[in-house]
């Protein structure tokens, strides 16, 4: 391993590192939105709007994030005529990906709130509104959060597809460096570090979370 | 309605053998999850026996191999063995087996933690009172604890199945020649006849994908509901 080689691409995987926190934080936000939104519509079982969030889910849920980006990517111009660039479909595609497995996650956090903390929360002369908004929501935010997690690592993770695309995050950059120079031993290195930095805090503060509530709500 | 069809570039899938070689490309992917899915059922099965061991020895290593798998994408992992083993260690593998390895070791650990979350989710009182019954530990393993253990472990193992499928078709980043790579092949070669092929051939590909994953993962959530009450 040469050290100089590594301190010379240092610079190189901080822009990867950007680009990779950059599409993940945008790509993640559209997630949590979108997967808010089909969670309630699925929940609440408004019509149509129902149908097509359960082929949604269904759909993303059921394909490989790398032949979604192919499509969005390749096809859909061919189609339409309209050219986007790559930060955008990256985007676009881990944020719907992610709303389909966000969506599941929040729908299974507010079923697992029993339903007599519903009743309850009528039967004391609270509105359906406060009772969602007091009682059940709070609850169900606290179920969620093991799927949550998981949900997030699995997301950036999924950044890494994105180098198919052409986008210059981590994994882009790695290969690059590979197909261009010798020093492959360096370049995996640096990806495995920058990785690192990435996701590892994620999973500490996640699972402390999780551990927190669990105490919270179970008491042990 | 024959215009239609070019327009969209799906002509290009009845040019000669256009659309059998997607489906080999297809069968490229299956077939690694295919064996990656069995090598790491076994495994996997192995390594959450181990994992309720109270060694601590043992506890702390699984820990961190399940860390990595965690948190490393499985694209570094490929990268990794496909790219790394020739420098670190000599070793040039075929990019199918460093494929099959990198699914086996990520599948192994998913596997070995469903079960032995499937394992220890069996409570105390079904050993007891299956021994205050007069079966023997034997017959307690295999009449009470295995079942249950079973209803858990499937739809959960079988939806790993539909994970691992999702997952393989990186492999053409380590230059497996699979259905993206043949698609691009074909948009290449008829980029003037049919300019269209890359909406075409990249719609056919993820409604294959989505006709192979969706009947297993139906098949698990029927499993799991069925065998929840």
């Amino acid at each position: 391993m040469n050290w100089d080689v590594i301190v010379s691409y240092l610079p190189l995987y901080k822009d990867g590192l950007l680009i990779t926190l950059y599409t993940g934080w945008f790509g993640i936000l559209i997630s949590i939105v979108l997967g808010l939104v089909t969670a309630l519509i699925v929940h609440f079982k408004v019509p149509v709007l129902k149908t097509i969030a359960k082929i949604y889910i269904e759909i993303l849920r059921n394909t490989p994030l790398l032949i979604q980006l192919f499509f969005i990517y390749y096809g859909i111009p061919k189609l339409f005529g309209i050219v986007t660039d790559e930060l955008t479909c990256g985007i676009v595609g881990l944020g719907l990906l992610g709303g389909a497995y966000m969506a599941e996650t929040f729908r299974s956090g507010i079923e697992a709130v029993d339903t007599i903390q519903m009743e309850s929360a009528l039967s004391l002369g609270m509105t359906r509104r406060q009772a969602m908004f007091h009682i059940i929501l709070p609850q169900a935010v606290t179920y969620s959060v093991p799927a949550f997690v998981a949900n997030l690592i699995f997301l950036l993770k999924e950044t890494s597809v994105f180098s198919c695309i052409s986008i210059l995050e981590l994994m882009f950059t790695a290969k690059d460096r590979i197909a261009v120079s010798s020093t492959t031993v360096e370049s995996l290195f640096l990806v495995v570090v920058f990785y690192l930095i990435v996701l590892l805090p994620v999973s500490i503060i996640g699972s402390v979370v999780e551990r927190r509530l669990r105490y919270a709500s179970f008491g042990n | 309605m024959q215009a239609l069809v070019t327009d969209l570039g799906f002509d290009v899938l009845f040019k000669g053998t256009n659309f059998t070689r997607l489906l080999g490309g297809m069968w490229v992917t299956l077939k690694i999850s295919l064996i990656s899915v069995a090598l790491s059922i076994v495994l996997g099965i192995l390594l959450g026996v181990v994992m309720t061991f109270k060694n601590p020895v043992t506890k702390a290593i699984c820990r961190v191999y399940l860390e990595i798998v965690r948190i490393m994408p499985q694209l570094v992992l490929l990268f990794i063995v496909y790219y790394g083993s020739a420098r670190l260690i000599g070793l040039k593998f075929e990019p199918e087996f460093a494929a099959v390895i990198v699914f086996t070791f990520w599948g192994t650990a998913e596997m070995g933690d469903l079960v032995r979350g499937a394992l220890q989710s069996i409570p105390k009182h079904q050993y007891e009172s299956a021994y205050s019954l007069g079966l023997n530990r034997s017959q307690t393993y295999f009449s009470i604890v295995i079942p249950q253990t079973i209803r858990r472990l499937l739809p959960l193992s079988i939806n790993l199945v539909t994970r691992m499928i999702k997952t393989t078709p990186l492999i053409v980043m380590i230059e497996v020649v699979e259905a993206t790579k043949v698609a691009r092949q074909i948009i290449d070669a008829n980029r003037v006849a049919s300019p269209n092929a890359a909406f075409g051939l990249f719609f056919v590909i993820f409604v294959l994908y989505f006709a192979v994953c969706w009947p297993i993962s139906l098949l698990a959530s029927h499993l799991e509901k069925k065998w929840s009450n």
